[in-house]
């Protein structure tokens, strides 16, 4: 019996031939990341084992970007603690504000992570690696603290859905249509505990950035890792950034998997989730009259400049609908630079949408773009629980770049066909 | 042995609503337990008592890995939580902080609010004292064990950086 892409790579970094669903190992752990949220509560345990240094000060990473540029005097004060960390142990991937992304966007394009690697991340987001072909998921600060200590961690080799993706994909569709459609299908505990590996003939016109949004929310159908196989896309992606080696692993023809999942992409839409769970997905044609008070273009789903081309094609010349606010958030200081260069924030701003520096701000309801109670948002982000940007009483809805763009022209839920008609 | 009130909550209560991010700019347990369930039940501090335990659905505690969430629970004075299935990263952090978690569909379906509940973690065996019924969980993975054991993982995890700087001498 073969092996799939996860059992190779966790095996790889177990020093074993062969592992199996079910089983418990350690694994070397190649990057083990925090941010200003979660690594302040892992940098206190670290120094509560009386550790006297990190296992690798190259393959520790802390990003402050949840509440930067610091929102508040608390934030402010966990920033602070990563800091001083870093300073202390010379850690060697420490972001300061004018260098700091959204993590998710900023290690991938810095050459940070790369194909064949055991990632662990205390963000629940982390799982967006496998894009690259890595083995990535996300973790408590406890996992990350001892990560930082021993260089290892444990985990239980995870069972592998396969979905198999073919067909054509229509206009305006991306990656996040795709998997918005696929946790429609099978729910956001529908491969809870497994790896949900992504294949097919379909993904060829999946570029990078819909490539990295699909494996970011593999975490919202529950799963532990989503995965790509690595092919000349990512070959072309990673190559430019690689500053070390990297392994490109396929799985084998003869893998056990729990379950295959066949999807035709021919007749998938662009897709919106509805409030409350990213579960509750349509099409954006099904969605009359859903009425916007603000829109965010951005995030770890879709903050890459591949996404902000597809708004500003849409919302060149236009005006933002009025009582509306358009927050436009590049992912990191590369991309914001780009889309500078490119004069796509030139594009936002005539038309009304406000540029921020790069964070997670609003996605998470810390700053940057609070609703009010009552309130709806589309976001371009990847989770629309109860009170996930502001306001208990408010309401998300999630997208791609392009409905999110046509709704905040319009005011209200639209299809890109709307404004460019 | 855990012994307290049933409060029930419904399917996929995630870590928004267990810990809101508003409250994310502190790690304190004190002030994290003061807003605990808070979007779920925004008076569900206020009316519980030391020991109570949370009745989940399926998907407990899905979304953020932050930790902050079974923190709060543990603080709050939460014994423990009984759930249909739990999201992975927070099982794995639940562990990792102590908080003991069972999964029992049985035991949910059948507890209602306000019957009062005792679990021993040695058997993994619910009785519902109010109903006079058992039900009997999953028994915790025999490495879980391991490591609510040795007191959490950094205890663990302390324990073997002093045995080796032991050797090292």
């Amino acid at each position: 019996m073969g092996m799939t892409i996860t059992e190779k790579i966790l095996a790889a970094h177990a020093g074993r031939d062969k592992v199996y669903p079910g089983e418990l190992i350690i694994a070397d752990v190649d990057i083990a990341l925090g941010n200003d949220v979660t690594a302040p509560i892992a940098i206190k345990e670290f120094e509560k084992t009386g550790a006297k240094k990190v296992f690798d000060k190259d393959k520790i990473v802390l990003v402050p970007d949840h509440f930067t540029p610091n929102k508040d005097i608390a934030s402010a004060e966990h920033c602070r603690i990563l800091r001083d960390f870093a300073k202390k142990y010379g850690i060697t991937h420490y972001f300061e504000i004018g260098e700091v992304g959204i993590e998710h966007v900023l290690l991938p394009e810095q050459g940070i992570v790369l194909p064949g690697e055991v990632v662990i991340g205390a963000d629940s987001h982390t799982c967006t690696y496998g894009a690259l072909g890595a083995f990535s998921t996300g973790v408590g600060s406890t996992d990350l603290a001892a990560a930082m200590v021993e260089g290892k961690a444990w985990f239980k080799v995870p069972e592998t859905i396969k979905f198999v993706y073919t067909g054509k994909l229509k206009k305006w569709v991306s990656g996040k249509d795709l998997i918005l459609y696929t946790i429609g299908k099978i729910g956001v505990d529908g491969a809870l505990y497994k790896a949900m590996e992504f294949t097919g003939p379909a993904l060829k016109y999946v570029d990078m950035a819909g490539r990295f949004s699909m494996a970011n929310m593999a975490i919202e159908a529950g799963a532990k890792n989503g995965i790509f196989i690595p092919d000349s896309i990512t070959e072309e992606y990673v190559s430019r950034r690689a500053k070390k080696k990297y392994t490109f692993y396929d799985s084998d023809s003869d893998a056990s998997y729990s379950d295959v999942i066949k999807i035709n992409t021919d007749g998938i839409e662009l897709q919106v989730a509805c409030p409350n769970l990213p579960e509750n997905v349509k099409p954006v044609s099904e969605l009359r009259d859903v009425e916007l008070d603000q829109v965010v273009i951005g995030s770890c789903t879709n903050g890459r400049i591949e996404d902000f081309r597809i708004a500003a094609r849409i919302m060149k010349g236009q005006k933002i609908a009025k009582y509306l606010r358009c927050i436009i958030i590049p992912g990191s200081q590369s991309v914001y630079l780009e889309a500078l260069n490119e004069g796509l924030l030139e594009i936002f701003i005539k038309a009304g949408a406000a540029v921020s520096a790069p964070t997670c701000g609003p996605c998470l309801g810390g700053h940057m773009g609070i609703l009010a109670s009552g309130e709806k948002a589309l976001a371009t982000t990847n989770r629309n629980f109860v009170g996930r940007m502001g306001h208990p009483k408010s309401k998300v809805y999630l997208s791609g770049p392009a409905v999110a763009a046509a709704s905040a022209v319009k005011g209200k839920i639209v299809s890109p066909e709307e404004v460019l008609k | 042995m855990f012994k307290g009130k049933a409060w029930k909550f419904g399917n996929d209560i995630n870590t928004d609503e267990i810990i809101p991010a508003r409250y994310l700019n502190s790690s304190d347990p004190v002030e994290l337990a003061k807003h605990c369930m808070e979007d779920a039940d925004p008076d569900f501090p206020r009316k519980i008592s030391k020991g109570d335990i949370i009745i989940g659905g399926k998907n407990f505690g899905c979304g953020s890995s932050r930790e902050h969430a079974p923190i709060s629970i543990k603080a709050a004075g939460i014994s423990c939580v009984i759930a249909v299935s739990f999201a992975r990263i927070f099982f794995r952090n639940a562990f990792n902080m102590g908080l003991p978690i069972f999964n029992c569909p049985e035991a949910v379906e059948d507890i209602k609010e306000g019957d009062e509940i005792q679990v021993s973690p040695e058997t993994g065996l619910i009785k519902n004292l109010t109903k006079g019924m058992e039900y009997k969980a999953n028994p915790i993975p025999e490495f879980m064990r391991d490591l609510l054991k040795a007191g959490g993982l950094m205890k663990y995890v302390t324990a073997q950086t002093k045995k080796k700087s032991e050797r090292n001498k």
